[in-house]
């Protein structure tokens, strides 16, 4: 079973609550897909007023929050950001995100590790969205965030695994969970990124800008289960070259 | 540096020969461009993209769904004032026009976000007629610390201002800029503008450098369709987009396609945009741009805004007023124009939702950027 910060997941699809068409839907997919961990952006609460129609039904759904902090542009705002989630939801869970590039939503690899840096030592349980960059997500471990995020494409394009060779390095590597986040467009990308042994995916605009978000959430599902299933039973090794059924060297062992 | 040594570099009779004289062959190449540019910017404001519009529909819809979801941000504009030092002649704020004038106190400010606040709205858009020694910076760093106190998003479209009047608007919490060229055609922006320090077409021009140096989050571009050829107007917004997006890259833009409406005194458009020729306009720029905020105000009609929903809009306002203080006294008299869209918010919401549509009041945390 998946384990981050000491909180087991049965769940290794989180999922997201943007772009749905309603909170409605968006409730009723994240069901379908069975998520335990769904992620949250600050901005969008109403700080203010308390109100919200975000909120209160995934509440009562029962599902843990991982606030974000989208729209931050610098660590300083996300760190801001991670302190008011604490303070509004009561987690000390936050998905760091900083994106000062509204055109691609590159990551800031030098605000996210200054800011993963003090919110660790502030106790908070950090995971960090940021570029499929094997040193980066190491040095984020030895900071103490509790797992690493990296992006398999840009964010909300649906590319599939762009970074695939870097995912490698970084699952190969950690010591903490790896959640593949951003840039998954469909449930086959999913089951790929757990085939090569990924803890776990996040999934938001292909389920939500789906014409269908709750079949879609249903299909992310079972790909990500069965991908982890086949990771677990153990793949095939990947060869150019067909290899023989009668081996030449046989007769050795006559 | 600004944007105006490369605008005098543009070519502008060259441009308008390209775009009459473009071919459905290279709308076609146009549509295949997975990113947008402005050649392909060019060709989908041409004439020849009109049999093309279905299909730039579709890909706008999709592109528009897969970038910013089912979401439509909502926002409203409180007039602040219509005393104006300027003479538009397409405007009803034109200081000629014999019109009662009046700026906001903070009590009727207080007033009016009260009202705007109790329709569930949190982006507001701050508006004035241009008088800078009546409703200038002095007047503006007394309003925004209250309009910041109970607004996330506050965005302003008011008379261009320094670099430095913008940093402490910034360092206030101003969010956003709006300042539209109006026109990119020097000679007919000269015959619009008469009076006043808004005929000063070069330092409008520079403006969001200016902004864009003081660290906003957002600027909005916009012509006011109706002046001059909007297909020119149109490629030239392109290319100031173009340009501030390579030079700020931290800065999110958004664009405005208002068209000419009546207004006191005012004239009869030069140039007919038909409804199909706004729709052409928004898929080109979404095309182009998939990150581009695209606004749609209540200058167009009910069934019309419906209809854009999902063509690439991704801002609206609802129930608005064009006056100060019209909120709560509303009167026709002080209009800057005439408004299309007269239903309520929560008719407006109720069409979305039947759309398939979110919308979306808050999506700002100003407290983070104050910290």
């Amino acid at each position: 079973m998946l384990t981050i910060a000491g909180v087991e997941f049965e769940s290794r699809l989180f999922t997201g609550t943007g772009k749905f068409s309603s909170s409605q839907l968006m409730l009723e997919s994240i069901k379908a897909s069975q998520s335990q961990l769904v992620t949250v952006a600050m901005k969008r609460i109403d700080l203010k007023t308390g109100a919200d129609d975000l909120l209160s039904p995934l509440r009562q759904a029962g599902v843990r929050l991982l606030p974000n902090t989208s729209g931050a542009r610098n660590a300083k705002e996300a760190i801001f950001a991670a302190e008011l989630a604490q303070e509004m939801l009561g987690t000390q869970w936050v998905k760091l995100e900083i994106h000062p590039d509204p055109k691609y939503l590159m990551p800031d690899a030098v605000e996210t590790l200054a800011a993963a840096k003090i919110l660790c030592e502030r106790g908070f349980i950090v995971m960090p969205y940021v570029h499929a960059d094997p040193v980066l997500c190491r040095r984020l471990e030895d900071v103490g965030c509790a797992a690493v995020m990296p992006l398999a494409s840009p964010i909300g394009t649906n590319q599939g695994l762009v970074t695939e060779p870097f995912i490698k390095m970084i699952i190969e590597q950690a010591r903490v969970p790896v959640v593949i986040d951003a840039g998954i467009g469909a449930p086959s990308h999913a089951a790929h990124a757990m085939e090569l042994g990924a803890d776990a995916v996040l999934v938001n605009t292909a389920i939500a800008s789906s014409a269908s978000p709750i079949e879609m959430a249903l299909c992310f599902k079972d790909a990500v289960d069965c991908g982890r299933r086949a990771f677990e039973a153990g793949l095939g090794r990947v060869q150019t070259q067909a290899v023989h059924t009668s081996p030449l060297t046989g007769f050795l062992q006559q | 540096m600004s944007f105006v040594d490369q605008f005098t570099r543009i070519e502008r009779d060259k441009l308008l020969l390209a775009l009459y004289s473009c071919t459905a062959v290279e709308v076609e190449r146009a549509l295949m461009q997975p990113e947008g540019n402005l050649r392909s910017l060019l060709a989908l404001l041409s004439p020849a993209a009109e049999p093309y519009i279905e299909e730039m529909a579709q890909r706008s819809a999709a592109l528009t769904r897969q970038r910013f979801g089912a979401n439509i941000g909502l926002y409203l504009p409180l007039y602040l004032s219509n005393l104006c030092a300027n003479e538009c002649d397409y405007c009803g704020f034109s200081m000629s026009n014999k019109l009662k004038r009046k700026v906001l106190n903070e009590q009727e400010l207080a007033a009016e976000m009260a009202i705007i606040k109790s329709r569930g709205f949190d982006s507001i858009l701050l508006v004035s007629g241009e008088h800078e020694t009546k409703v200038g910076m002095d007047y503006f760093q007394r309003v925004l610390p209250l309009v910041k106190q109970q607004f996330s998003y506050v965005a302003m479209e008011v008379q261009p201002l320094e670099e430095i009047d913008y940093r402490q608007l910034v360092e206030q919490g101003l969010d956003a800029v709006m300042v539209y060229q109006e026109t990119y055609q020097a000679a007919t922006y000269a015959k619009h503008h008469t009076r006043g320090k808004k005929q000063d077409f070069a330092y409008r021009l520079a403006t969001p450098d200016r902004v864009a140096r003081a660290g906003i989050d957002k600027i909005g571009l916009g012509v006011l369709l109706g002046l001059d050829d909007w297909r020119l107007d149109a490629l030239l917004m392109g290319h100031h987009l173009d340009y501030l997006e390579r030079h700020y890259w931290r800065t999110r833009f958004s664009i405005s396609l208002p068209r000419l409406r009546p207004c006191t005194g005012g004239i009869t458009p030069k140039v007919h945009l038909t409804d199909l020729g706004l729709v052409q306009m928004i898929c080109a720029f979404r095309l182009f741009n998939q990150q581009l905020d695209i606004s749609l105000s209540t200058r167009e009609a009910p069934s019309l805004r419906d209809n854009l929903l999902p063509l690439g809009i991704t801002q609206m306002s609802a129930g608005s007023s064009t006056q100060p203080g019209g909120y709560q006294a509303p009167d026709s008299q002080l209009d800057q124009f005439e408004i299309s869209d007269e239903r309520t918010v929560e008719q407006v919401i109720s069409q979305m939702r039947l759309k398939g549509f979110n919308p979306v009041f808050k999506d700002w945390e100003s407290a983070w950027i104050a910290c």
